[in-house]
């Protein structure tokens, strides 16, 4: 079995990484119940003799000494990462791991690229070599972070030249934050905008995901929620918002729901990788399935059930709910319309008691609402894997690569030169060493060939099927 | 005679197990409506081809590989809680990381790269046989790993053991979609193994799933219900039977199935002329081998299958049609009978993905990125140090996706659409 990477960067990252590393010890917890330390347990964790002085030796199997956590943590301040290690997990980090500075970037992607990239540019490698020696096969990188800040935005993107250099066969999987039309932060256009030239161009995949869409999902669970004594109760441990603290007591801190959310999709995305089932699906073959041009690598996903009724005598939604559910807008992680526009692939990823039968009534109820691209009408992945997640008997994730992500760069270009053409802030980039106007057109030439490159496709929608004439043989 | 089953991939090691355990199975049963003689010729015979004998537990005959450790693991346990028959630990090849569902990888990476050990199994295995027979590998065309190191590894048995007979069980994938790729796939599959393999038997996934429901009444159907009617219908043409001549000993010979199609002798009129005096049929048949098992078989009536205008006018029923006889029952079945047809039931599905793949293909090398921009696809497995002999032949392996693709598909194409 193969093992995983998570590089969290900037204060973004760090607070998702935290929510993913909490959950996922409950997951290994609930399915290991002998305390085994087990390849499924290796795909994230090491198990380490921490009697031992020293690098604290690695344990392939028997009991589980102690369970480090396969990241490195980056931050230019010292705030958040300091948080996480005098909080519960504190034991869970490795702290080798980690790289802190402590003036923070200034949500100035220049800084975080261009001055603390070739800052730690060498402290960084030596994390990474490092974590990728403790491991036996190193399928994946995952990168956690935010678009709209400094840090994450640009030490994450400098991060991904650095991995696809040094380690060009890793996977890099970035869960990207978009800011939210309201953000707070006055640069984050162009700090997005900059940090996604990047990603077109070193990242095998990226699950983008906005705030708007997060906040949203956590205001209708709040609804079911507190809808009084006569709503029906939600199983406590089953919300996809729920940390290790009861759902009833208020958030300690305010975006935990929200980052349980993208925690609960990186477990769901690896779980076939991990745990057994009747039809397996590894991490490469998301990206060999799903990408079918190199630069078209971005997903839409979504993620149900978001809860579980604990009333047993209300009957439990139906199975095909939740595959009607996946792909409502309301349930996607991206503010998007999957189902208006045009799918190039599909994949949806099962867990728990759900049989092939199952899946395939519902994709042939489900496709014809959907519009495929001419040349991949039956583009479907399919996995099953029979180890639920926790709280639930069953749950779905479903990762499309869809033209509807074409609105949201849309708009991130709009914003963009809205502040460009006045060239307000601008000074505060260009007098970065390193830094010119030249990068600020080279990104939005590269976002708009990305764009161009969806308009293409979409152009195709509405053009009947024709099957493209076949070579035959001179006889 | 002994066969060696090589179990590729998850679908190959899940479907592997399933059909191990129905022979084992049926073998055991004490209701074979037959002499005890005769049924204790029976075990001997199913135990002989496909279990060999260790500290007195039945091992399979067979070896498991596949590119990363859950599914062999699994199967592995599954077999050993039956307490009845079990895997050898030994006859195991597991890697790390998968084949991504990418043929290019199993055919021309993990191929080249793993093929003594794996070649070094099968060899143990073979060496463990009083008299091999044949192989049987069983691969799903639609993935990474059961399609592409499949199809590399039958070429390979082909060259090494020339006079072995080897039958694929291939696994056709549902139509609307396991594996986005899954044409691709299957296309390249298909286009290496008819030269090298002897057999294709072929299931669909889709057809098995109509039996589930429709014959079965089964509500929720899983890929092991899927699985074990697979492995019934395998179980009833393995399972030892008379030759036709009706000798007193079990047929020696399981895999004898004289698929040879000759040329029509000289004299005959060339076939165009003669295609158009005919009758369209629907289904046009080069041979077909009925089996049947259990009570009254010696006088089941055979006349319909032995209709001229089932078969082809250059091999009529008295050369293309065979029937095996035995009376020991088979699972329990007071009576059941199986049909091994090749005909041309085939040639719709395969136009079918052919012209999907010709459409992803051609519209806009979709996923042929690889070649195009230079770069790999898909990063190879780990090697420490890396390996830089890797990188090239992945690219050239994809490139040779676009002649392998227009030239033999067409052959295959052209070949089957002359009947």
């Amino acid at each position: 079995m193969t093992q995983s990477v998570v590089v969290q960067v900037g204060q973004c990252g760090n607070q998702i990484g935290c929510c993913f590393w909490d959950l996922a010890l409950r997951e290994h917890a609930a399915v290991n119940q002998k305390g085994i330390y087990d390849e499924a347990i290796g795909s994230f964790f090491r198990n380490v003799d921490t009697r031992v002085v020293g690098d604290g030796s690695s344990i392939s199997k028997g009991k589980i000494c102690s369970l480090k956590a396969r990241a490195v943590l980056i931050d230019m301040e010292e705030g958040v990462v300091n948080e996480i290690l005098q909080g519960p997990l504190r034991d869970v980090f490795d702290s080798k791991q980690l790289i802190t500075d402590i003036s923070g970037s200034g949500n100035n992607w220049a800084v975080g690229h261009k001055v603390f990239g070739s800052l730690y540019r060498e402290q960084i490698l030596e994390k990474l070599r490092k974590s990728a020696e403790h491991c036996d096969c190193l399928q994946c990188f995952f990168i956690l972070h935010s678009m709209g800040g400094g840090t994450g935005s640009g030490l994450g993107t400098f991060l991904l030249k650095v991995l696809e250099d040094e380690f060009p066969e890793v996977y890099r999987f970035v869960t990207s934050v978009y800011p939210s039309s309201e953000d707070d932060v006055i640069t984050s256009p162009y700090n997005s905008l900059l940090a996604v030239k990047e990603l077109n161009e070193h990242a095998d995949c990226v699950l983008p995901i906005d705030n708007q869409s997060l906040f949203d999902i956590i205001s209708k669970i709040d609804l079911v929620v507190n809808s009084g004594k006569l709503g029906p109760i939600v199983k406590p441990n089953s919300l996809v918002t729920s940390g290790g603290t009861a759902f009833k007591k208020q958030h300690k801190k305010p975006f935990d729901a929200m980052n349980n959310i993208v925690a609960n999709l990186l477990l769901h995305l690896t779980s076939s990788a991990r745990f057994e089932g009747s039809l397996n699906m590894d991490l490469n073959e998301i990206s060999m399935n799903l990408v079918p041009f190199p630069q078209l690598h971005y997903l839409v996903s979504s993620l149900t059930p978001l809860y579980t009724l604990a009333d047993v005598n209300i009957p439990p939604r139906r199975l095909d709910l939740m595959f009607s559910d996946a792909f409502s807008k309301d349930h996607q992680l991206i503010q998007a319309d999957p189902k208006h526009s045009l799918y190039l692939a599909c994949a949806l990823m099962v867990r728990g008691n759900v049989q092939i039968s199952d899946l395939r009534r519902n994709i042939e109820r489900l496709k014809p609402s959907l519009q495929f691209v001419s040349w991949n009408q039956e583009g479907w992945k399919t996995s099953l894997c029979s180890v639920p997640p926790v709280g639930h008997s069953h749950s779905l994730l479903a990762l499309a690569n869809n033209t509807c992500v074409k609105p949201t760069f849309i708009e991130l270009r709009e914003r963009f030169m809205r502040l460009y053409k006045k060239k307000a802030h601008l000074h505060h980039y260009l007098q970065v060493e390193g830094m010119e106007e030249s990068c600020f057109t080279e990104a939005v030439s590269s976002l708009s060939a990305l764009i161009e490159e969806y308009d293409q496709l979409d152009a195709t929608k509405s053009l009947p099927v024709e099957d493209v004439q076949r070579l035959s043989i001179a006889v | 005679m002994s066969i060696v089953t090589v179990q590729l991939g998850q679908c190959g090691n899940q479907i592997g197990f399933e059909v191990f355990n129905a022979l084992f199975t049926d073998s055991q049963s004490s209701q074979g409506l037959c002499s005890k003689r005769e049924n204790e010729a029976y075990q001997a015979s199913c135990k002989e081809r496909f279990f060999r004998e260790e500290k007195g537990v039945p091992i399979a005959r067979a070896v498991l590989v596949d590119m990363e450790p859950k599914v062999i693991n699994h199967v592995l346990s599954k077999a050993a809680q039956s307490g009845q028959w079990k895997y050898s630990q030994h006859a195991c090849f597991c890697q790390k990381q998968g084949s991504g569902n990418n043929w290019a990888y199993g055919y021309s990476v993990h191929g080249p790269k793993h093929e003594d050990s794996i070649m070094n199994l099968i060899q143990k295995e073979v060496e463990k046989c009083d008299s091999l027979n044949g192989f049987f590998i069983i691969m799903s065309i639609a993935g990474g790993t059961g399609s592409g190191l499949g199809a590399f590894l039958t070429q390979h048995l082909h060259d090494h053991y020339s006079n072995a007979l080897k039958m694929n069980q291939i696994i056709w994938p549902y139509g609307t979609g396991e594996v986005i790729v899954q044409n691709y796939n299957s296309i390249l599959t298909l286009s290496h193994l008819y030269r090298s393999s002897d057999a294709l038997l072929i299931h669909e996934n889709d057809t098995i799933h109509k039996i589930c429901a429709k014959l079965m009444n089964i509500k929720q159907i899983s890929f092991g219900d899927i699985n074990q009617v697979l492995a019934h219908q395998l179980g009833s043409v393995f399972q030892p039977t008379y030759s036709v001549e009706g000798s007193f000993h079990y047929r020696r010979n399981p895999l004898g199935i004289d698929w040879q199609v000759r040329p029509p002798l000289p004299g005959l009129p060339p076939l165009g002329k003669m295609s158009q005096n005919r009758e369209q049929h629907f289904n046009t048949s080069l041979a077909n081998l009925v089996i049947l098992r259990g009570k009254d078989v010696q006088n089941a009536n055979l006349e319909g299958f032995k209709d001229p205008a089932l078969y082809t006018s250059w091999l009529g029923p008295d050369e293309a049609f065979t029937v095996w006889k035995t009376q020991r029952a088979f699972s329990r079945y007071e009576k059941s009978a199986a049909l091994v047809s090749n005909s041309q039931f085939f040639v719709k599905p395969l136009d079918t993905i052919v012209g999907k793949a010709w459409n992803m293909f051609a519209s806009k090398e979709a996923w042929n990125y690889a070649r195009v921009h230079g770069t790999p696809g898909p990063a190879p497995p780990q090697t420490p140090g890396g390996d830089s002999r890797v990188r090239p032949l992945l690219t050239t392996g994809l490139a040779a996706w676009g002649t392998v693709v227009r030239g033999r598909v067409s052959e295959v194409c052209a070949e089957l659409s002359k009947q």
